[in-house]
């Protein structure tokens, strides 16, 4: 995956792209928005970082000329302003996802890459039938099966399910979570979602040899059978 | 300078002010030169100038007027005689010739407040008549003039010689007769309106005056000692409160609206030395746990798997930081107003269901027992993602401290309906409960109440949720749920499409 960084505080750009580029991703950096702008318009770029304050030309402007442009590529705001009304200024602004600072780099990640799959996955339609291993998922008929078992699910736990096979392989963060399946952006404080995980895993993994949902550590979740 | 000066007698009107006020108002009862400037800087008596000059117009417009109708009312009076003469003259003339005309004005003009006469030749010789001389040429042409003049055998005053107006007529054969008519009277009356204009205007400058220094002091008084309270207000600390005199006028709605304001400042700032306060110290905690940690980390005895462990735990402890702060900065900015644009109707029966369905699970896991109670179709004006937050911070709150004293786990009472004009959201549990007195101090910032020390969590829940029930111009109230403790939530309702926007 190529991204691009905009973000004017030296420091976490240079830790954002030592970062990116471990976990095996092609990253730069552009310190303004004019720069940004000018490297984001060359093109090439899978996913686009953008800091909402920067020098010379502001996060927002930045992805209203973009999108003006008709260029499409996802954009992840990173803002210090985390608030309700903010997030929906970024996204109205042509933004596809918000994440505000302070940030745990897991999320950014998780984020990021399930924004790059999205727009690749975006070209062709959206499969009615997701398959991971041995667990099925039919959109239409609304029915799970694992190892060709029926599994009963409440209309929360399929959505839950839904988008973790949607995004399999990929880390999904509680917060993406809660933003996609309950549709709500807030701190839950508590450990809400854990519990709705482990009562889907419950249902998926239960007499399984090989369990799908795994819990990753200090980030998030992700269906996929496990490397060993 | 203190604007302390006509606040002299004030205190007596200021009972309920504080010593610090009482004080600054008897001190300048000294200072008694001091009203002077205040009183002509003062908007009473530029008020009362301005008033003083239009009413000082007025009446010189009225007296002008009068002064001219009756001038216009006297000359009239006077050309009207002088042409009855002239017409009997003229009648004289005709029948007996110039010398009736001679021994006619010489009868005439011999009577007491006679009329002015001079008939002369055509070539101005002077035939009869009373008045000693007239201007060269006047007599050469017939009509209308005002002249001085002296009658026979009087003395000319040297300064004012007398007016009169007079009226030259041509009688046939070149004959010239002049009639005229003293035209004092005349004068006089002008004499006596600017007199009267003259009297008019002091008496209006005088009233005026006196009237704005009354009403000015009056007016002052109070301002001034509505300053001196404000002042001894601000140097000590923001306790006492304007006194009202009660009778609703302007300075009392103003006194009403800046104790208002002091109230208030005196909640904000109470509430920003409350969060500094409990910010050093709730947070000094957590960050000693941090740092202890770290430095287990930095032990050189630590194994690489004590410091993974270490770093892990400095990782939560940061994101809990992270997460306080996240919940200040949005209470903050809730109190402050923002985020009003993005209100609009939404769902209310389907977020309640949603969050309700989200902390079902959880509520399960801990054995609590967990009723909803959600009408449907209810549609709020208002922030859905706010209202979110606020419900779920009520329903941890519920499952953090609402079990029963006895022990057990807590029984919550989850609820959704439409009251009125509002749309209420409740949860109540049988927990201990808080105390009447210390519900304001459990919707502090940090306001975290002694019984609940040892549990974890920082006290902003409620007051995220109270910031969430102010920005939606709502309310939230704790209620005793005997036993337990109701946490409700009070929102306006949409309005529908038809109704008239505004409440």
């Amino acid at each position: 995956m190529r991204l691009l960084i905009i973000e004017d505080d030296s420091d976490s750009a240079t830790y954002l792209v030592k970062a990116f580029r471990e976990e095996g991703h092609v990253a730069d950096h552009a310190a303004d928005g004019l720069t940004g702008y000018a490297m984001a318009e060359g093109g090439g770029y899978d996913v686009l970082v953008v800091d909402r304050m920067l020098p010379r030309m502001d996060g927002l402007s930045l992805i209203r000329s973009l999108r003006a442009q008709n260029d499409t590529t996802p954009v992840l705001i990173l803002s210090a302003l985390g608030q309700v009304d903010d997030r929906v200024k970024g996204l109205r602004a042509g933004g596809d996802d918000y994440l505000p600072k302070p940030y745990a780099f897991s999320e950014l990640l998780a984020r990021v890459e399930v924004l790059s799959r999205r727009r690749a996955a975006a070209a062709s339609a959206e499969p009615t039938h997701y398959k991971v291993a041995d667990l099925e998922l039919d959109r239409l008929t609304r029915k799970v099966t694992r190892a060709g078992e029926d599994i009963a699910l409440q209309p929360r736990e399929f959505r839950l399910l839904e988008y973790l096979m949607r995004n399999a392989g990929q880390v999904v963060t509680r917060t993406m979570l809660l933003e996609n399946v309950w549709d709500y952006h807030f701190d839950p404080q508590t450990n809400v979602i854990d519990v709705h995980v482990s009562r889907l895993r419950a249902k998926l993994d239960k007499g399984q040899a090989v369990p799908l949902l795994q819990t990753v550590r200090g980030a998030g979740y992700s269906l996929r059978v496990e490397a060993r | 300078m203190k604007p302390v000066g006509p606040g002299a007698g004030a205190a007596s009107s200021t009972p309920a002010s504080a010593g610090g006020a009482a004080k600054a108002v008897a001190k300048g009862a000294a200072k008694v030169p001091a009203p002077r400037s205040a009183l002509f800087r003062s908007t009473a008596f530029r008020l009362t100038l301005l008033y003083m000059g239009v009413f000082a117009i007025f009446a010189a417009f009225a007296l002008g007027y009068v002064a001219w109708n009756a001038r216009s009312l006297i000359e009239e009076q006077i050309r009207q005689t002088i042409d009855a003469e002239i017409t009997g003259l003229s009648e004289q003339f005709r029948q007996g010739g110039i010398r009736r005309l001679v021994t006619v004005i010489e009868q005439r003009a011999r009577g007491p407040g006679a009329s002015l006469y001079l008939v002369t030749t055509p070539f101005g010789e002077r035939l009869a008549g009373n008045v000693e001389q007239v201007p060269v040429g006047l007599l050469d042409r017939a009509g209308e003039s005002e002249i001085p003049f002296s009658r026979n055998g009087e003395e000319q005053p040297a300064a004012r010689p007398a007016v009169a107006i007079v009226r030259v007529y041509l009688l046939p054969a070149g004959f010239r007769v002049l009639v005229g008519r003293d035209a004092s009277e005349r004068d006089r009356l002008r004499a006596v309106v600017r007199r009267a204009g003259g009297w008019s205007l002091g008496v209006v400058l005088v009233l005026g005056v006196l009237g704005g220094f009354v009403i000015a002091r009056r007016i002052l008084k109070r301002v001034d000692a509505m300053s001196a309270t404000t002042l001894s207000i601000m140097s000590s600390d923001l306790k006492d409160r304007l006194p009202l005199a009660g009778n609703g006028d302007e300075l009392d709605r103003l006194a009403g609206n800046l104790n208002t304001m002091l109230d208030r400042i005196t909640v904000l700032m109470g509430g920003i030395r409350q969060v500094s306060d409990t910010i050093a110290h709730d947070l000094k905690t957590p960050l000693t746990r941090l740092r202890n940690r770290a430095e287990e980390a930095l032990r050189p005895t630590a194994t690489p798997e004590d410091m993974r462990r270490a770093l892990e735990g400095v990782t939560d402890d940061a994101d809990n930081l992270i997460r306080v702060f996240n919940a200040l900065l949005m209470i903050a900015r809730l109190e402050a107003g923002q985020a009003r644009e993005v209100m609009a109707p939404f769902d209310a029966s389907a977020a309640a269901e949603g969050v309700a369905e989200l902390y079902e699970a959880l509520a399960e896991e801990a054995g609590a027992s967990f009723t909803c109670a959600i009408a449907p179709g209810i549609t709020a004006h208002g922030n859905r993602e706010l209202v979110g937050q606020a419900l779920s911070n009520m329903i941890d709150n519920a499952l953090k401290y609402g079990s029963p004293a006895a022990g057990g786990a807590p029984t919550i009472t989850f609820g959704l309906a439409r009251d009125g004009a509002n749309v209420v959201f409740s949860v109540s549990d049988h927990g201990p409960g808080i105390p009447p007195d210390q519900h304001s101090r459990a919707l502090e910032r940090f306001g975290r109440l002694d019984s609940s020390r040892s549990q974890p969590g920082f006290g902003l829940g409620l007051s995220l949720v109270r910031a969430v029930a102010q920005i939606h111009d709502g309310t939230l109230d704790l209620k005793d749920n005997a036993p337990g403790l109701s946490v409700v939530l009070s929102i306006p309702a949409a309005r529908a499409s038809g109704e008239p926007d505004g409440r």
